[in-house]
């Protein structure tokens, strides 16, 4: 497999605006004539589906939700980075770009997060024409916060409801795009398969949600913004509905899948309270701030925690990192909390869970302070909890968040098929082995609004493509696939339900798979996640009809590839030895017990290709270059 | 505990559809009202039954697609939170709860407790959004705007579009709806070039749908889990009244 | 079709109508609970009074089309809105209980053709006279006196002033909202100046039959 990043020379600020200057273009009345599938209304493709119909494409926009307005970008709390320096602090688009790279472990491309960090600004002023009731000052300007440790402040947020403002905006915009008639949205579809034809991305097969109807639609690209694979893991915080099936389907037709291991755990989630758990609540960060993080010294210590006295608590993050304390990086937070609860040392249901405590905080400043700061996400853990944290701690235990790995891009977002476009978090591009808080926003809305609408154009400018139609053979081949495909779930009939396979799925990935890793965890991991799957196939139970609104169907085809993704992530995280952002091999951290880089050996990103039938995926790499800046180990001591 | 419940069940829009009645036991007051169902629904499928239809996603009260009728009042008793944020704590050892979908001529039914809310968006295609092209926008600071209007607009902003309005109306209206959309984009000074327009146009789409009237019930926004103000329909009748009173603004400019 | 017309096809627009034609019928009952609190003042005074009132038979037959005009938009209205929201739902729920639905708004529905009904009565007694035990044209009086004596009538007139007193709470609290007069600021006054008039009117309509009936009026 050749892979050609197509990153465009000259300097490094100077790549992007040099690549405009010479994209080729669409003459409008052949934009016309051009039609394009997107799947998934989520940031990324809901601005790209609304920035392309502006342009005067056709375009067809899929999602699973009932509406494009419910993406799970609207889950996003914290707000989106841009280096507007508002705030006259020192920010600068390199200094975005830096902590960018700094912040992803120098595991991701230099000249796509520069030119992510370029376009952050433009992302801002179009947000605001939009409407987004972005926080201001009281001189009716906009308001800035410092997030994820960053030393500039330069996120932009709107209440707790960042995500759900910026994807109501791109809603709004293809909204528009739908009354000028340039755009329809197709709600309730959901993708189960790409269509390439000669080569090249020409549609994909649906299902209807509703009448159960599998359909082709075809195109002149395809592009795929369908968020991240965290529900892997069964518990996360991502939406129920999250999956991996599109760009899984897209991998199983030829697209490359790069640093699938490559995942980030939440700290500050509430712990799982019960066998019946569905998901995880994210709590900002931000808590971290005033709380203080410990479990008992004692294993096994199962006091009530007002009842355990100071000298028996283990302030485990204050007495590791002596001069970060409690807000050390979130995969360290994640990892020592991991390794306390692994110690028995755990708290609450389960034992998986850490104390958040706050009495320190309340004491000093006093509760009206603590309440002003964080009353909604106290209100938040009172509600799920039913606990009160200004009176006893809270728990808290890491979550699955946010998947930095996906479809292997090049330069101008384009996967290793032609003509598929892969955006948002369903790419691997810019985030490296850990992403900045604030980011993801940021970059699905570039991806969307500024970077596709410029590179989708130099290839169908360039591209020589024959019309098809949905009654293409292999159109009907390809559909004939997915429904027996379907067929197949329906007629297994076995003893166990897809929630109970997928939530031993979950277990194991996060024990083996999860905040820290082994080579004999990962070696064992695949073994289970092979035996999981003949399970699967021979006994899980999907009831009711294909014909019809079947929500366990959908589970079942969701969890059936999740099943194949968790094999490739143990893969490809056995095979990285090394430790780098959030991706923690035991087997490679130093002394202080940090997170180990072999910047001689894994300066690259690994790129898996399909094998082929049941053959073992066939790996590839890209080496990464750093021309501007200098990998350095990071120390949080 | 123990619980009673009763719930809609219909396999599909033309069926007649009718209650069934399912005791639960052993239900752990920490589980949210969702995953008490989806435990229940996980009996089912081993007792070899279809297991409930509802509609959810986030399971944190943001995507705006979870919502049915729980003893009467859309996303249950307790204000502010969308049913997905319901927990079971709530609830007394051997209550009868009784679970509807929405029920609005605007809002088939699809299956068990799934509606169809696709009215909501034909609204919103009708008008909800500033015509901006990408890429054409001023610096985001040209325009200050005061804290108060756009914490007002943020309110309204805030809604998640789950139709709990629309369901708790006793005239079946998506007032609070269309009046939060139309309160939220004018209020901001961005908004106020297709004000007019976007207020004629979003009303004229809700009045195409099967919605009621509003008589000032307030049951929506009693119910609503975002708390929106019906200050948003005040705003919206006085948007339209304009607008629809007055006519399209003549055309100006000179001839050539 | 013109753009007034497609105002008025709409919900919104009809509720428009309503809050016009309401602040109208408003003004008239202000009007008459406040021209006939003469009736303290002995006979002569409301009987006066009234002879004034018909004095100008031209003006009061302008004033008397306008305002049966105004009652029909406004009942032709209630009913297409309210035809409408029926529709709205036509398969009722089993259990409903929506949250802060207030007593008034519920009532609207029924004290309106409730007190569509009690206004013919009131005519047929007192304006025309078909319904009255004992009618003396000219002498409005002697017809109140005569007409509340009779406790059930006292009671109807009591009943229906106290559910009119209702309507015109929600009515006119509602017509703020129709009409858009809506300002964080004026919250409150817009329930508090509600519930003063209603209070008003009704009390002071209410207070006539009382009057008569104890015997303060006689």
């Amino acid at each position: 497999m050749k892979l050609d990043a197509r990153v465009p020379g000259g300097p490094l600020a100077d790549k992007w605006s040099r690549l405009r200057n010479d994209l080729k273009l669409v003459s409008p009345a052949n934009k016309r004539k051009r039609s394009i599938i997107v799947v998934g209304t989520g940031l990324a493709g809901g601005a790209a589906a609304a920035a392309l119909g502006e342009l005067g494409y056709k375009v067809t926009a899929f999602c699973y939700q009932d509406s494009a307005r419910r993406a799970h970008s609207i889950a996003a709390q914290g707000g989106i980075n841009a280096a507007k320096n508002y705030q006259n602090d020192g920010d600068t688009i390199y200094r975005l770009f830096y902590d960018t790279i700094k912040g992803g472990d120098y595991r991701s491309r230099e000249a796509n997060v520069y030119r992510l960090a370029e376009v952050s600004n433009a992302i801002i002023d179009h947000c605001v024409a939009q409407g987004i009731p972005f926080a201001r000052e009281y001189g009716g300007y906009l308001a800035n916060r410092s997030f994820g440790g960053a030393q500039v402040s330069r996120t932009f947020y709107a209440r707790g409801q960042t995500g759900q403002q910026l994807l109501l905006g791109a809603y709004a915009s293809l909204n528009a795009q739908v009354a000028a008639g340039n755009v329809t949205v197709r709600p309730r579809t959901e993708m189960l398969d790409l269509v390439v034809i000669d080569g090249r991305a020409r549609g994909v097969v649906t299902r209807d949600l509703v009448s159960g109807a599998v359909e082709c639609h075809v195109g002149d690209a395809v592009l795929l913004a369908t968020g991240g694979y965290s529900n892997v893991y069964f518990l996360s915080t991502n939406a129920k509905g999250c999956n991996v099936t599109a760009i899984w389907r897209a991998f199983k037709r030829g697209a490359a899948f790069a640093n699938p291991c490559y995942t980030q755990i939440h700290p500050t989630c509430i712990p799982q309270a019960g066998d019946y758990q569905s998901k995880l609540t994210l709590m900002s960060e931000s808590l971290r701030n005033d709380g203080r993080v410990w479990v008992p010294k004692a294993v096994g210590d199962q006091r009530e925690p007002g009842d355990i006295p100071e000298a028996e608590r283990d302030y485990y993050l204050e007495r590791i990192y002596p001069s970060f304390g409690n807000l050390v990086p979130r995969d360290v937070a994640s990892r020592n909390a991991k390794k306390a609860c692994d110690e028995g040392r755990g708290v609450g249901p389960g034992r998986r869970g850490v104390y958040l405590d706050f009495a320190d905080a309340i004491g000093r400043l006093g509760e009206h302070v603590i309440r002003a700061r964080y009353g909604n996400l106290f209100d938040m853990y009172q509600m799920i909890t039913g606990e009160n944290p200004y009176r006893v701690p809270m728990r808290i235990y890491p979550a699955p968040h946010y998947t930095m790995g996906g479809l292997w891009v090049d330069y101008y977002l384009m996967s290793t098929i032609p003509g598929l476009f892969v955006l948002g978090e369903a790419n691997f591009s810019d985030h490296g082995a850990n992403r900045l808080g604030a980011s993801a926003l940021m970059q699905g809305l570039a991806d969307g609004y500024f970077i596709i609408p410029y590179t989708l154009g130099e290839y169908l400018a360039g591209a020589k493509l024959e019309a098809v139609g949905a009654g293409h053979d292999v159109c009907r081949s390809v559909v004939a696939e997915v429904e027996a495909r379907t067929a197949k779930l329906l007629a297994i009939n076995g003893s166990r339900t897809v929630d109970s396979l997928h939530r031993e799925l979950g277990m194991l990935m996060l024990d083996e798979c999860g905040m820290s890793r082994t080579a004999p965890g990962l070696t064992a991991a695949i073994e289970k996640i092979r035996s999981l799957r003949d399970s699967f196939w021979s006994d899980v139970r999907v009831p009711g009809e294909g014909a019809d609104l079947n929500q366990e169907l959908e589970k079942a085809g969701r969890v059936a590839d999740h099943l194949e993704l968790a094999e490739l992530m143990c893969r490809d995280a056995l095979q990285r030895n090394e430790s780098c952002g959030g991706h923690f091999r035991e087997e490679y951290q130093t002394e202080e017990g940090e997170a180990l880089r072999d910047d001689q050996n894994f300066t690259n990103v690994t790129v898996w290709e399909h094998g082929g039938g049941d053959a073992p995926p066939r790996q590839h790499t890209e080496d990464l270059i750093f021309e501007t800046v200098h990998p350095t180990q990071r120390s949080y001591k | 505990m123990k619980l009673t419940l009763h719930v809609w069940r219909q396999r599909n829009p033309a069926d007649a559809g009718a209650f069934a009645t399912y005791e639960l036991e052993d239900v752990s007051t920490h589980m949210s009202f969702l995953e008490m169902l989806d435990v229940l629904n996980q009996d089912l499928i081993a007792k070899g039954e279809e297991p409930i239809a509802f509609e959810h996603d986030c399971r944190e009260g943001i995507c705006g697609s979870c919502g049915f009728m729980v003893n009467g009042v859309a996303h249950g008793e307790q204000p502010g939170v969308t049913v997905c944020q319901l927990h079971m704590r709530h609830f007394k050892d051997g209550d009868e709860v009784t679970i509807e979908p929405w029920r609005a001529k605007a809002f088939p039914i699809i299956k068990d407790l799934v509606v169809d809310r696709s009215a909501f968006d034909r609204i919103m295609h009708a008008g909800g959004f500033i015509t901006v092209r990408t890429g054409s926008a001023p610096d985001a600071n040209a325009i200050p705007i005061t804290t108060e209007n756009v914490e007002h607009a943020m309110d309204f902003a805030e809604c998640i579009g789950c139709g709990a309005c629309v369901a708790s109306c006793p005239n079946g209206a998506a007032m609070l709806f269309v009046g939060a959309k139309i309160a939220h984009l004018g209020l901001l000074p961005q908004g106020q070039p297709e004000r007019a327009a976007r207020a004629l146009r979003m009303v004229e789409a809700m009045e195409r749908e099967a919605f009621g009237a509003c008589s000032n019930f307030r049951a929506c926004e009693a119910v609503c889990p975002k708390e929106i103000s019906i200050s948003g329909i005040a705003r919206m009748n006085k948007d339209f009244r304009r607008v629809a009173l007055a006519g399209p603004a003549p055309a100006r400019g000179k001839r050539r | 079709m013109s753009h007034s017309a497609g105002f008025l096809g709409s919900t919104l627009g009809k509720k428009v109508l309503m809050a016009v034609t309401g602040i109208i019928l408003f003004g008239f009952v202000l009007g008459h609970m406040l021209g006939n609190q003469q009736i303290y003042l002995g006979a002569e005074r409301l009987n006066h009074y009234a002879e004034l009132l018909q004095a100008n038979q031209a003006l009061l037959w302008a004033v008397r089309s306008v305002l049966l005009f105004c009652v029909a938009v406004h009942i032709v209205a209630a009913v297409q809105v309210w035809l409408r929201s029926r529709a709205a739902r036509p398969v009722r729920y089993r259990v409903f209980r929506p949250p802060a639905v207030d007593y008034a708004a519920r009532t609207m529905v029924w004290s309106g053709p409730i007190i569509a009904l009690f206004i013919i009565f009131h005519l047929l007694d007192l304006t025309v006279g078909s319904a009255h035990p004992n009618y003396i044209r000219g002498d409005v009086y002697h017809n109140v006196i005569a007409s509340f004596s009779q406790p059930v009538v006292a009671l109807v007139y009591v009943a229906a002033n106290l559910l009119l007193a209702f309507h015109l709470y929600h009515g006119l609290w509602s017509l703020f909202q129709t009409i858009g007069w809506d300002h964080p600021r004026f919250g409150f006054v817009r329930r508090a100046v509600a519930v003063l008039f209603a209070v008003l009117i009704g009390a002071g309509n209410i207070a006539i039959p009382l009057a008569v009936l104890t015997g303060v009026v006689r």
